[in-house]
């Protein structure tokens, strides 16, 4: 045992001096580097690991057009690994070991939580691609997904226009369902709504039978849906297994997109309406180049949805802001970007002074038996980001002090 | 007598002194990560490789230390207010279980005694049911399932899924500052050495030959008039509270404490990291604790889409080619040098 001691040692000056060697590869002049941060494996990957593809397809377009200010960029894919430790660890080796200009990524709200302090710390931009429960604004977070009022609010209007009054909770125990359902309450105590029950299981929670009887029971006009990741595949089978149709009560919701209907199989979800802000079959010319674009790159079968979407923008609306601004520099990047209007595929999207959230306008869709979503409902115009509900009296009080 | 603790010495002027000169801040802050895990692992390296306690549950206690911690600092910053999360999760009053934590004596000595006083009643219980081997090992686990839905569901008291993030001071010092991570490092290294070394004292002493004999015959120690429920209870809360003062100092060095950290694959992974070092010598659970946390950031900066396949090949060809982990091999591969200069 005492003879071991030195071999051990030697071991440690290896393992120690393997963690030195990787110094930084300085960018060269003509390069950018930027983050890609995303969970590529873990419970999360199936949906992020289709965002990330849509950046890569962004980063590819730019670079073809000849780049940003005269430089190809160059992303620094890590793995988020569906963990909230590894999403912080990560952003912080991107920032401070890769000095990325900027990181694209995350997906659950844990995981922007967890990477929030490391951007505002060492002042790094994050551009963050998914539509969330709002009540943050962080001067170093751009948020090109959906704001509470571009999606959730508009989501209970359409259920309110169709006369859906009693109403059940469903959602996933996390941040996003929890504020999201706080915010909901707020909503129909001032809209004259019921709220019949609310109950939340653990992300990957697969035995949904006693939750669905306990849904049917109170016999709800409609339910709202915040369930995240496959836990949607059993909730959507059991509704269906217990006769309920889309037609009898309808289920909202608001983390089901084009690529989860696949997953979760058609034939159980078909009918049922979502909220967001795009659609795969959105009809703007921007849409029809992007979906073009995204099936040539990764296979014709592949479907793009909302959060690619946004992720696809978010790297667009980088590249303009850099190119406006003249610089990679945070700071000048951050006060080029307010204002910016480009048409996507979800139609003009400007990024708002006050918060570095987007202006978007929302639609409800059906969907279809063939997998894809059709849109039945849209707000006219883009709606200007509020994230913490300043222009919604009943809402006071809900951001806190 | 020098010679003895010449290889001791060694290790510790490269990690106090080389590491904080060679190594970026970033690095750094990943090395005093993999001691905090390393401090865990010695844990488990005594209960496990010198009691024969599976232990799979030391999240748990990792985490106790972790969240009294977080606790703390997440009160300072609050200034009398209400911590963020709270504040989303629509909490209005600060619960009383979280009242005495403002203070950092309090709270560090919970960071400690908590799990001790955790794994002293589950200890009492279960080993004097004499209940070992699987039926321990799965006990443990299941207490780490248990406790991350336990964190989970009370969102407003801990943070859920999310755990606590967005610390900025520690004892007035910037957590931002290099300087601060800097000497956060040197404390992390500075408690694992000097565990180490109590540890090391520990299972050279009588009741460290105590503790072997009950690992390898606990019906015969029982024979001959000891009370082997009390020699495992006692390493077992000794190994709950290194995890705890871990937990406690991992907390600042990262930035974040969540369920994810301390719930069963973590604790498993320790497990794991303990097996490929070497559990039967404790400056094996150590380096394979390092080692593995090492794997682990190279594997995944190096292959983001499979590193997870990476991590368990490695784990799969050192239990393979050498069931006594890398400390195994520095063995025979010590022993055998030393018969050929014999001859």
């Amino acid at each position: 045992m005492r003879i071991s001691r030195p071999i051990l040692s030697a071991l440690l000056v290896m393992a120690l001096a393997a963690c030195g060697s990787d110094a930084e590869t300085a960018a060269s002049s003509n390069e950018i580097k930027v983050g890609l941060l995303h969970s590529l494996s873990g419970t999360m990957a199936i949906s992020e690991v289709t965002v990330r593809d849509a950046e890569l397809l962004a980063i590819e377009e730019i670079n073809n057009a000849g780049g940003v200010l005269g430089k190809k960029m160059v992303p620094v894919v890590e793995d988020g690994a569906s963990d909230w430790p590894t999403f912080a660890e990560k952003a912080t080796k991107l920032v401070r070991q890769d000095k990325v200009a900027a990181v694209f990524g995350g997906w659950t709200s844990a995981s922007r939580k967890a990477m929030l302090p490391v951007f505002e710390r060492y002042k790094a931009l994050l551009w963050y691609p998914v539509q969330y429960e709002g009540l943050e604004s962080s001067p170093y977070i751009f948020y090109t997904g959906a704001t509470t009022n571009q999606q959730i609010i508009p989501g209970l209007d359409y259920l309110k226009e169709q006369g859906k009054k009693r109403i059940f909770l469903v959602g996933s125990d996390y941040v996003f369902p929890r504020t999201a359902n706080k915010i909901i309450k707020a909503y129909a105590a001032a809209n004259g709504m019921e709220i019949l029950g609310e109950e939340y299981t653990p992300l990957g929670h697969t035995e949904y039978s006693t939750l669905v009887n306990k849904v049917m029971q109170a016999k709800p006009d409609a339910v709202f849906n915040t369930l995240n990741g496959d836990s949607n595949v059993a909730f959507f089978k059991s509704l269906k297994s217990s006769g309920v149709t889309a037609e009898s009560m309808p289920v909202l919701s608001v983390s089901i997109a084009e690529e989860e209907v696949t997953g979760i199989g058609v034939e159980n979800i078909a009918g049922h309406p979502v909220a967001w802000n795009y659609y795969q079959t959105t009809e703007t010319p921007a849409n029809e180049a992007f979906v073009k674009a995204f099936k040539a790159k990764y296979g014709q079968n592949k479907v793009t949805s909302d959060p690619m979407q946004a992720g696809y923008n978010a790297v667009h609306l980088w590249a303009e802001a850099v190119k406006k601004a003249g610089t990679t520099e945070v700071e000048a990047v951050k006060k080029a970007a307010p204002g910016i209007s480009l048409d996507r595929p979800e139609g003009k999207v400007t990024i708002d002074g006050d918060n570095q959230h987007m202006h978007k306008t929302a639609r409800i869709g059906i969907i279809q038996p063939d997998g894809l979503i059709k849109q039945v409902w849209d707000s006219g115009e883009p709606i200007k980001p509020d994230p913490y509900l300043e222009g919604y009296p009943w809402a006071a009080g809900l951001a806190g002090q | 007598m020098i010679k003895r603790h010449l290889p001791f010495a060694t290790v510790a002027v490269i990690a106090l002194v080389a590491a904080p000169l060679l190594l970026e801040p970033f690095r750094l802050g990943l090395l005093a990560k993999y001691l905090c895990y390393a401090i865990v692992a010695l844990g488990i390296g005594l209960a496990w490789g010198k009691g024969g306690m599976l232990t799979l549950g030391q999240g748990v206690f990792f985490g106790l230390g972790g969240y009294s911690m977080a606790m703390y600092l997440k009160l300072t910053e609050a200034e009398g207010g209400l911590p963020d999360f709270m504040v989303w999760s629509g909490v209005e009053e600060l619960p009383a279980l979280w009242v005495p934590f403002a203070n950092p004596v309090f709270a560090l000595s919970m960071a400690v005694l908590g799990p001790v006083v955790l794994a002293v009643v589950l200890g009492t219980l279960v080993f004097r049911q004499r209940v070992r081997g699987a039926y321990f090992a799965i006990l443990t686990q299941a207490l780490a399932a248990a406790m991350v839905i336990l964190l989970v569901g009370q969102q407003g008291l801990t943070g859920g899924t999310n755990g606590m993030t967005n610390f900025f001071e520690l004892f007035g010092q910037d957590l931002a500052e290099d300087s601060t991570q800097r000497g956060l490092y040197l404390v992390v290294a500075g408690v694992l050495g000097v565990l180490y070394l109590a540890t090391r004292q520990l299972v050279n002493s009588r009741y460290g030959r105590l503790l072997v004999a009950v690992r390898d015959g606990e019906d015969r120690v029982r024979f001959l008039g000891y009370d082997p429920a009390l020699v495992k209870t006692v390493t077992f809360a000794a190994s709950a509270g290194m995890a705890g003062l871990a937990g406690a100092l991992f907390v600042p060095v990262v930035g974040i404490i969540s369920p994810a950290l301390l719930g069963v694959v973590p604790s498993l992974e320790l497990v794991v990291a303990v097996a490929v070092g070497g559990r039967h010598v404790l400056a094996g659970a150590v380096l394979g604790a390092v080692v593995m946390g090492y794997a682990k950031t190279a594997f995944s900066e190096q292959f983001a889409d499979g590193w997870l396949y990476l991590q368990g090949a490695l784990f799969i060809v050192v239990m393979t080619l050498a069931s006594k982990g890398i400390a195994g091999v520095a063995q025979t591969v010590a022993g055998r040098l030393r018969s050929a200069r014999a001859t």
